[in-house]
């Protein structure tokens, strides 16, 4: 499982780092980073975001 | 100039649940810095910029010519059908902001008011002294500072990780987020440019709706809120916009995007010498997604509970805990009403929604979103046999 995103599409808005259950994502000097120790990769980052940058597959 | 070593009260946050409670603490007499990661205040906005007189009373705010863009009159709801329900107040009933210009005159407002305000100061770390919290070290260009704070506030909006950072968890359950995705639109047609326009239907905008705020007569926010769905937020609003000849030649000023809570309140939003406001806490109303009025009122009793604690030397969970009373009994209890509304609207189908929309004034609309009249409701799905179920649930 891999956690991935689209820097391109991404507005750092934050969407993900609300429903992130492990802390694991956040967004910080204005991106959006992933903790690789604390994500599970269960993708519920992938399902808010409002223009899909995220993949977890 | 610059962040001391030392406060009553540091703020993380400055959106206007932070203004809010910062300004609060400083008229108090309190010592307050209120620091903000991104390094403008204001920007990005992740909203419709709406306001209507009714909420700007309740905060208590004389807000400057510089901050509003237009105002407002009315609304106009589009069922899935097509059919409008006009709400006209007939004089002008809101404004629409440019967040922005008004998020940086709030910010303002508190440090005149007496507290010390900066951007692009991002706090790392929650700073704890036998597991209590006690201050929080932050980040300015590229340097680390510690503050030390009687009491910290996390402000720090929807993605806030302040208090999961001193304890407490304000993770959002899916359910409760939305997600929202939003245009400003220039060089388009507004049939009435003095409403507010929303449109709901499931093929639009499933478990949400879309909104075009007008700020010019030409100009407007076109957005969406949508639950969860397969496809992202931003398909639907480019589906829509698509599909809506007025907006078809427009230009995109400014891409917007952003979680909205949507319920999921907390019973407890405060530790021993922290507390969490604003979309922090999910204090947006679930059915209109606006948190401007309920972050700021809730900022106020924060703000006071807070000079309580900090005069009766005592900033202890239980001295902080008024907040949790106060707000639940004069907000929180409505708010929860409102959610209710929202899960039986999120349940209709198209045709559902039309129905009911024909039997229900604009005025029963206005005070269903404002979490009141609920048996109004009850008694426009009562009249489907299939619907009982859900008018349980709101009585």
């Amino acid at each position: 499982m891999e956690w991935k995103i689209d820097r391109k599409k991404c507005l750092a808005c934050g969407a993900c780092v609300a429903v992130c259950p492990f802390l694991a994502v956040e967004l910080t000097n204005n991106q959006i980073v992933n903790n690789k120790e604390k994500c599970t990769a269960c993708g519920i980052c992938s399902r808010v975001c409002p223009v899909k940058a995220i993949k977890v597959e | 100039m610059f962040l001391k070593n030392s406060y009553d009260v540091v703020v993380v946050g400055a959106g206007p649940a932070g203004s809010a409670v910062t300004k609060k603490c400083a008229s108090h007499g309190l010592s307050v810095a209120m620091v903000e990661k991104r390094q403008e205040i204001g920007t990005p906005k992740r909203c419709g910029e709406g306001l209507s007189f009714e909420m700007i009373d309740e905060m208590g705010l004389k807000i400057p010519q510089n901050c509003i863009r237009k105002e407002i009159d009315g609304c106009i709801i589009v069922a899935p059908n097509g059919k409008k329900t006009i709400i006209d107040f007939g004089k002008p009933s809101g404004y629409i902001l440019e967040r922005k210009v008004f998020d940086k005159w709030l910010a303002a407002e508190a440090s005149r008011a007496g507290a010390y305000v900066q951007a692009k100061t991002e706090v790392t770390e929650i700073l704890k002294n036998n597991g209590k919290v006690s201050g929080v070290r932050c980040k300015y260009q590229g340097e680390s500072i510690d503050i030390s704070a009687k009491i910290v506030v996390g402000a720090d909006g929807v993605e806030s990780k302040i208090g999961r950072m001193a304890g407490l968890n304000t993770t959002s359950k899916l359910i409760n987020i939305d997600s929202g995705f939003q245009f400003e639109m220039s060089n388009i047609e507004i049939e009435d440019p003095n409403k507010l326009w929303i449109f709901f239907g499931t093929k639009i905008a499933p478990r949400g709706y879309v909104w075009i705020f007008p700020k010019g007569e030409d100009i407007a926010n076109v957005g969406i809120g949508v639950g969860l769905t397969d496809k992202p937020a931003r398909y639907y609003l480019e589906n829509f916009i698509k599909e809506y000849p007025s907006l078809q030649r427009g230009s995109i000023l400014e891409v917007n995007s952003g979680g909205i809570p949507v319920g999921g309140f907390l019973k407890n939003m405060v530790l021993d010498n922290f507390a969490v406001v604003g979309d922090a806490a999910h204090q947006v109303n679930p059915i209109h997604g606006g948190g401007i009025q309920e972050g700021t009122v809730a900022g106020h009793i924060l703000g006071d509970v807070i000079n309580e604690a900090i005069k009766k030397n005592d900033t202890s969970e239980y001295a902080l805990s008024p907040y949790n009373k106060i707000w639940w009994n004069n907000h929180g209890n409505k708010l929860l009403n409102v959610q209710k509304v929202r899960e039986v609207m999120e349940k209709l189908s198209d045709g559902d929604f039309n129905t009911i929309t024909n039997s229900l004034t604009g005025e029963d609309i206005l005070e269903l979103s404002d979490g009141k009249k609920l048996s109004v409701l009850a008694k426009a799905l009562m009249k489907n046999p299939r619907l009982i179920g859900l008018a349980r649930h709101l009585l």
